[in-house]
């Protein structure tokens, strides 16, 4: 069974005081998150001597807009996210280490993910002693510990009716060929299903920015999204 | 209302058997016929012969061989595309499966279901698919008609028209006035007009810098408004100009031979007017019978004419409710028609109907913004789901994104129409 059959996404909670403050902890451990990061390590640097390496340093990541790293050559995937207006606070942070690719399609950023929920908490806590802004608040927008919500194994587990993928897709083609070719709107075709799946349900939560997918992704069901999954995800 | 899949399974046989039954009945094939080969009719003829695998005969009727799209035709305005980029052919289709009649319906009888074409054909059709786009309200600006389109002209369907208001630009002579009447609702592309002024604008910011443009508007208020004025402002401050109706922007009158624009009554000499007067839907859609108020009435389920059931009528000239008339709505509306005319010909199964529409205005280079909305057909018409809109003060970033973002859509939706 796929590691993705657990996967976690991440919810906004900040509904009134109370409850803020109730999620206002620390991150994690971020000595513990120090051992985490050797895992990281192999491409990406972080403190007073870090430099790019085959990932971005990871100085001042929390709160910065992604892709922000003059210097560094970016995919192409992170560029566009970036340009929808893609910020790393820690649940884009979180969602991004748990998958990149959930997160943002096309990354070069080659990591099956971090499974463990503690062990993600841990290393962003640990990056978060490289980050000043905002200063040592733990509880600030961009470090707020967010409550999370399960994309559960049934969710995952829905079989797509290739059928009305086909009908539903008809709405995506207006936009996303058919065929593969993208220019200026990614390709959709071909993805692993649940991939697909994924970065729907990021969508409909609004943790993926764009507003014309947020708005498509909103009004689709769970099986809608399956269905649509199987169809593009079995197409050349 | 979110529909799983148990409810429109048993919602999709409802609306089957109400439709009329299936015409499969012995003798040959059902046959489709489809007039206008624009963004809702070309669609249409595709998804039904590609969906029925021949099993139900298309007919297309376009009198033009090459479609000239009118989304882009401000940019190329602008001078970011070339005019043979909007244009598009209907090769493709008829290797679909589409057969692609080049002539005009002239009239259309309802008994017998037939239409007939101006080079003297006439086809019988179990159900008919009308998408004619738009054409103008007669008198809607005095002193204008379609004999005064050359020296006003609109512009409103791409082509020559589009050519010649930019040759007209072109000549201006220096710090001319470029005069737009800009039309009620409802019309064809709402932002249409200002993304226009915009391109025109940027156009003469690098050939005549002097050059004034005006615009006159009947309308309170317009689509993307403050994203306009706000673009207007940071990349053409003075140059345009708007008169709305408190100003009386809606008593306007024009004189082509003297070119001169009246404006409640104190006349302006301009030396480009860009008229685009009043609309209604294509007159085939008249001379059918099924409109009102100019217009036709449709049942958003499936783009059924209120007034004949065996009538589809898609894209502008469609009255449906909430969604804007643009070459994305009409393609959309196309897909759950072509989906409603196979569930009735061919059995195939009729899922509830979605839309949804997108339109990118280009202000200025690489700045681009967007509006759209998803739709949903109730009994009463097409209504409005949920929405978004670009917002101001965006960065370049965005901007840009958003612009390459329309590049990728217009590719897309072509390839949709046309194959
Ligand atoms: C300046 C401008 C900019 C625009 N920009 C955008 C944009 O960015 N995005 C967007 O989505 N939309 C845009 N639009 C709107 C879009 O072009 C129209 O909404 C769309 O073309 C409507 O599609 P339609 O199928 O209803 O009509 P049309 O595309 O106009 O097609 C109608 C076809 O029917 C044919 N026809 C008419 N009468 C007959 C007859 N009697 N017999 C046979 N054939 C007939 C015509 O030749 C024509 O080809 C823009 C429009 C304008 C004017």
């Amino acid at each position: 069974m796929k590691r993705l059959l657990c996967l976690v996404l991440t919810l906004f909670a900040l509904t009134g005081a109370a409850e803020a403050e109730q999620e206002a902890q620390q991150i994690g451990d971020a000595e513990r998150g120090r051992q985490v990061f050797v895992r990281c390590a192999a491409c990406h640097q972080v403190g007073p001597e870090a430099t790019d390496r085959i990932g971005p340093h990871l100085n001042g990541i929390f709160d910065r807009r992604a892709a922000a790293n003059a210097g560094f050559d970016y995919s192409p995937g992170i560029r566009r996210a970036a340009d929808d207006g893609l910020v790393w606070d820690l649940r884009r942070l979180e969602a991004y280490i748990e998958n990149p690719k959930a997160l943002v399609s096309g990354t070069r950023m080659n990591f099956s993910g971090l499974d463990d929920a503690q062990d993600r908490a841990d290393v962003l806590a640990y990056l978060r002693g490289f980050s000043d802004s905002p200063a040592d608040i733990p509880e600030a927008a961009p470090t707020a510990r967010p409550r999370e919500v399960d994309l559960t194994p049934e969710i995952l587990a829905i079989v797509g009716d290739r059928e009305y993928g086909e009908y539903l897709s008809s709405e995506c083609t207006t936009c996303h060929q058919r065929d593969g070719t993208s220019d200026g709107i990614p390709s959709i075709t071909g993805w692993p299903v649940e991939d697909f799946v994924v970065a729907m349900h990021a969508y409909r939560r609004q943790i993926r920015p764009h507003p014309v997918m947020q708005m498509m992704a909103g009004r689709l069901s769970d099986e809608e999204i399956a269905a649509l999954a199987t169809y593009f995800g079995g197409l050349e | 209302m979110k529909l799983n899949r148990r409810h429109f399974l048993g919602a999709s046989v409802a609306t089957v058997a109400t439709l009329s039954a299936p015409t499969v009945i012995g003798q040959g094939k059902p046959r489709v016929v489809v007039v206008g080969g624009g963004a809702g009719g070309a669609t249409a003829a595709r998804y039904i012969a590609k969906d029925s695998q021949g099993a139900i005969d298309v007919t297309l009727v376009e009198p033009t061989r090459a479609y000239f799209t009118c989304f882009f035709s401000n940019l190329y305005l602008g001078g970011f595309r070339e005019l043979d980029s909007l244009a598009h052919t209907y090769g493709r289709l008829a290797q679909g499966g589409v057969n692609v009649v080049h002539d005009w319906a002239v009239a259309i009888d309802r008994e017998a279901r037939t239409v007939s074409l101006a080079g003297g054909g006439v086809l019988a059709y179990d159900r008919l698919i009308l998408a004619p786009g738009i054409d103008f309200v007669d008198g809607a600006v005095p002193g204008w008609d379609i004999s005064a389109q050359h020296a006003m002209p609109h512009a409103y369907k791409a082509g020559s028209q589009t050519e010649l208001l930019k040759a007209q630009i072109m000549a201006m002579p220096e710090g001319g006035v470029f005069a737009m009447v800009a039309p009620p609702n409802p019309f064809r592309c709402p932002p249409g007009p200002y993304e226009r002024v915009s391109m025109v604008a940027h156009l003469l910011k690098a050939s005549n810098p002097s050059a004034k443009i005006l615009i006159v508007d009947p309308k309170e208020k317009f689509s993307k408004q403050a994203l306009f004025e706000e673009g207007w402002q940071a990349h053409y401050g003075g140059m345009i100009d708007r008169i709305g109706p408190d100003f009386g922007g809606a008593d306007v009158r024009v004189d082509p031979a003297a070119m001169t624009v009246a404006i409640d009554g104190v006349v302006e000499k301009v030396d480009v007017c860009n008229v685009i007067p009043a609309q209604k839907a294509g007159r085939i859609c008249d001379m059918a019978g099924i409109t009102e108020n100019g217009w036709a009435p449709v049942d958003g389920h499936g783009m059924q004419s209120r007034m004949d059931e065996n009538i589809h009528v898609l894209g502008d000239s469609a009255q449906q409710g909430d969604m804007p008339k643009s070459g994305f709505s009409a393609n959309s509306q196309a897909k759950v028609a072509a989906m409603t005319v196979r569930g009735v010909l061919s059995g195939s199964k009729v899922f509830p109907a979605k839309f949804s529409n997108t339109c990118w205005s280009l202000i200025d280079t690489e700045d681009g913004v967007k509006v759209g909305a998803t739709y949903e057909a109730t009994d009463e018409k097409i209504a409005k789901v949920d929405g978004f809109i670009s917002q101001t003060g965006e960065d370049t970033a965005l901007r840009r994104a958003t612009y390459e973002e329309s590049l990728g859509w217009y590719a897309g939706i072509t390839k949709d129409i046309f194959g």
